[in-house]
């Protein structure tokens, strides 16, 4: 029994703050509800209303997915690749380790999210440095087709905690493979793709997953980079932006939860994929495989 | 010229092109800190006409704005607001979560395996699906505007990431101590609280400053549940800036911007290693 007293407060919080409200919402997207009057049963009404009748919807689900699916690749290879740079310096490493890793610690705040904005108004410091180069692109923040660059470069610029782990799981790949390899005259383009990437591949999967996850809770700095109304064309309402606004600001609670469940159906098909996928790729030392 | 004396010339060569990579990134990356450090100094007027990271008449006046605060509350209250909470999360995050981590390391009992799953399992859950229950039963408990909503969580181990953190760092003790208590006749809680306690401590002290710093940057939370200005944590305070000020007292958004992140860059530059272990072995055993 002694496990039980030990766990009680988690299991408070698990059952309470965890499964109760999941199974509350997932009761509540089946209903009407505008936290004043009593909820209302409304059948399948939310889910085909979000993909028949809310273009708003439809549109939130492509940025975010635009979102995800390639600002996460993107900063897991960035993080790779400079973990493989550091990996490689002998001096001088745990200063670029900790100047890297700054804003994984910082980026999703919201004086970030100010620093962004200005840095990509049209007068910002990265428009003029690009019309230096002959290139006027007339402020990022306002553009349908720069918001989400705009939002993958803050996402990838936090690539210093996939690269931290990238660096743990480098110093364990045991350097007799490197050397075998060399012998077998393999060159470094070939010992990155038959060494490297099989032996990190379990950390790869582990940020993959985590990293993506996460990618779909992007919410403050979309909040304040279009002051809270996710851009005049919707390029910057992200899912979770759409969900707060349907559910906070019109007290649409019923369809605010029937997003949540959509966007847990979503991340739970992806994870789905990712672990299958992974059976054919992810390498655990000692396997039989 | 030898063949070794070849490598080690290419070697030298390559190392120094690996350095200047390294240095460019490190400018860039720090890039966006300097620029919002410089951009406190600039006088209003400059705004969105000198982009560059020099201010052209360097000013403090946006120090002693922003010191004024905003909706009619100095700063410093919304910072004390953000402290309160932020400590209170540490405390409890830190007690919750060493406590679950005790049973599922240290205490074998039945179901033990399948709560374990479930703890990861709310790692990779996201919070879309609860806040909004949650809101609601905040809401009938009256306590919308408190910390409450934002605290009781933490002092319910609902943040699987400390859970984890210091099941993987018990793991690491030797049992051969607890036996050795055991044997002296000493249970469960106090071998908690006097072996493992003790020894979890640069996990506790990983674990805290990750707290802290989570809490403190922490938005979506303080925007759903306070409602009165003068209860605002920074964040949130920060958006009235960003919201009522971003063409009138450009100024002093970027440096109540700079000022609230002054806290958690001193945590790191102090915590660094520890913070990057936490970070790494969280990643590898995952």
């Amino acid at each position: 029994m002694a496990g039980y007293g030990f766990l009680a407060p988690w299991l408070v919080g698990f059952f309470g703050l965890t499964v109760g409200p999941m199974a509350v919402s997932l009761y509540l997207a089946f209903t009407r509800y505008d936290i004043f009057t009593p909820p209302e049963w409304a059948g399948f009404a939310n889910f085909t209303r979000m993909f028949t009748d809310d273009p708003i919807f439809l549109r939130s689900a492509k940025v975010t997915l635009e979102y995800v699916l390639i600002g996460t690749p993107v900063k897991l290879a960035a993080a790779l690749a400079v973990a493989l740079l550091l990996n490689s310096i002998t001096r001088g490493s745990g200063f670029f380790r900790s100047a890297f890793y700054t804003p994984s610690l910082i980026g999703a705040s919201v004086s970030v999210a100010i620093v962004w904005r200005a840095m990509f108004a049209g007068d910002g410091p990265v428009d003029t440095s690009l019309k230096s180069l002959g290139l006027d692109l007339g402020g990022w923040v306002g553009d349908v087709d720069l918001a989400i660059p705009m939002m993958i470069i803050l996402v990838v610029w936090q690539f210093g905690a996939p690269m931290v782990i990238f660096l743990a799981g480098l110093k364990q790949v045991p350097t007799e493979l490197y050397e075998a390899a060399e012998v077998d005259g393999a060159g470094p383009v070939h010992r990155f793709w038959k060494v490297t990437v099989p032996m990190l591949s379990p950390v790869i999967f582990f940020n993959l997953l985590l990293e993506t996850i996460h990618a779909f809770q992007v919410f403050g700095s979309a909040f304040i980079i279009s002051n809270g109304s996710g851009a005049p064309g919707g390029q910057l309402n992200f899912i979770t932006l759409y969900m707060y606004k349907r559910g906070f600001a019109d007290m649409q609670m019923g369809y605010a939860a029937a997003i949540a469940w959509i966007v847990l159906v979503a991340v739970a098909i992806i994870a789905a994929i990712m672990f299958r996928s992974a059976r054919s790729w992810v390498y655990y030392a000692g396997d039989q495989r | 010229m030898t063949a070794i004396e070849h490598t080690r010339r290419r070697g030298l060569a390559s190392t120094i092109v690996w350095y200047l990579a390294l240095l460019l990134l490190a400018a860039v990356v720090l890039y966006p800190l300097v620029w919002l450090l410089s951009a406190t100094f600039k006088p209003s007027s400059e705004f969105g006409r000198n982009s560059g990271l020099l201010p052209w008449e360097p000013t403090l006046d946006n120090y002693v704005r922003v010191w004024d605060g905003i909706a009619g509350i100095p700063l410093w209250r919304y910072a004390l607001n953000s402290l309160i909470v932020a400590s209170l999360a540490v405390v409890g995050t830190l007690g919750s979560s060493a406590l679950a981590a005790y049973a599922f390391a240290r205490v074998p009992f039945k179901g033990s395996g399948l709560f374990f799953a479930a703890m990861i399992g709310t790692l990779l859950l996201p919070f879309h699906v609860i806040i909004i229950p949650q809101y609601i039963i905040f809401n009938q408990l009256d306590l919308l505007d408190t910390y409450v909503p934002l605290l009781i969580g933490k002092y319910l181990g609902t943040e699987a990431f400390f859970v984890f953190l210091m099941v993987q760092f018990i793991r690491g003790i030797p049992r051969e101590l607890d036996e050795a208590a055991r044997i002296d006749g000493a249970g469960h809680p106090r071998i908690f609280r006097s072996i493992i306690l003790p020894l979890l401590r640069p996990a506790l002290v990983t674990g805290g400053i990750f707290s802290f710093i989570w809490t403190w940057n922490d938005f979506l939370g303080p925007l759903i549940y306070l409602t009165s200005p003068e209860n605002y944590t920074l964040p949130v305070a920060l958006r009235l800036y960003n919201d009522a000020t971003s063409t009138s007292d450009y100024g002093a958004t970027v440096a109540a911007s700079l000022l609230s992140l002054i806290p958690v860059l001193l945590f790191f530059l102090i915590f660094q290693r520890l913070l990057i272990r936490g970070v790494a072995t969280q990643g590898l055993k995952g």
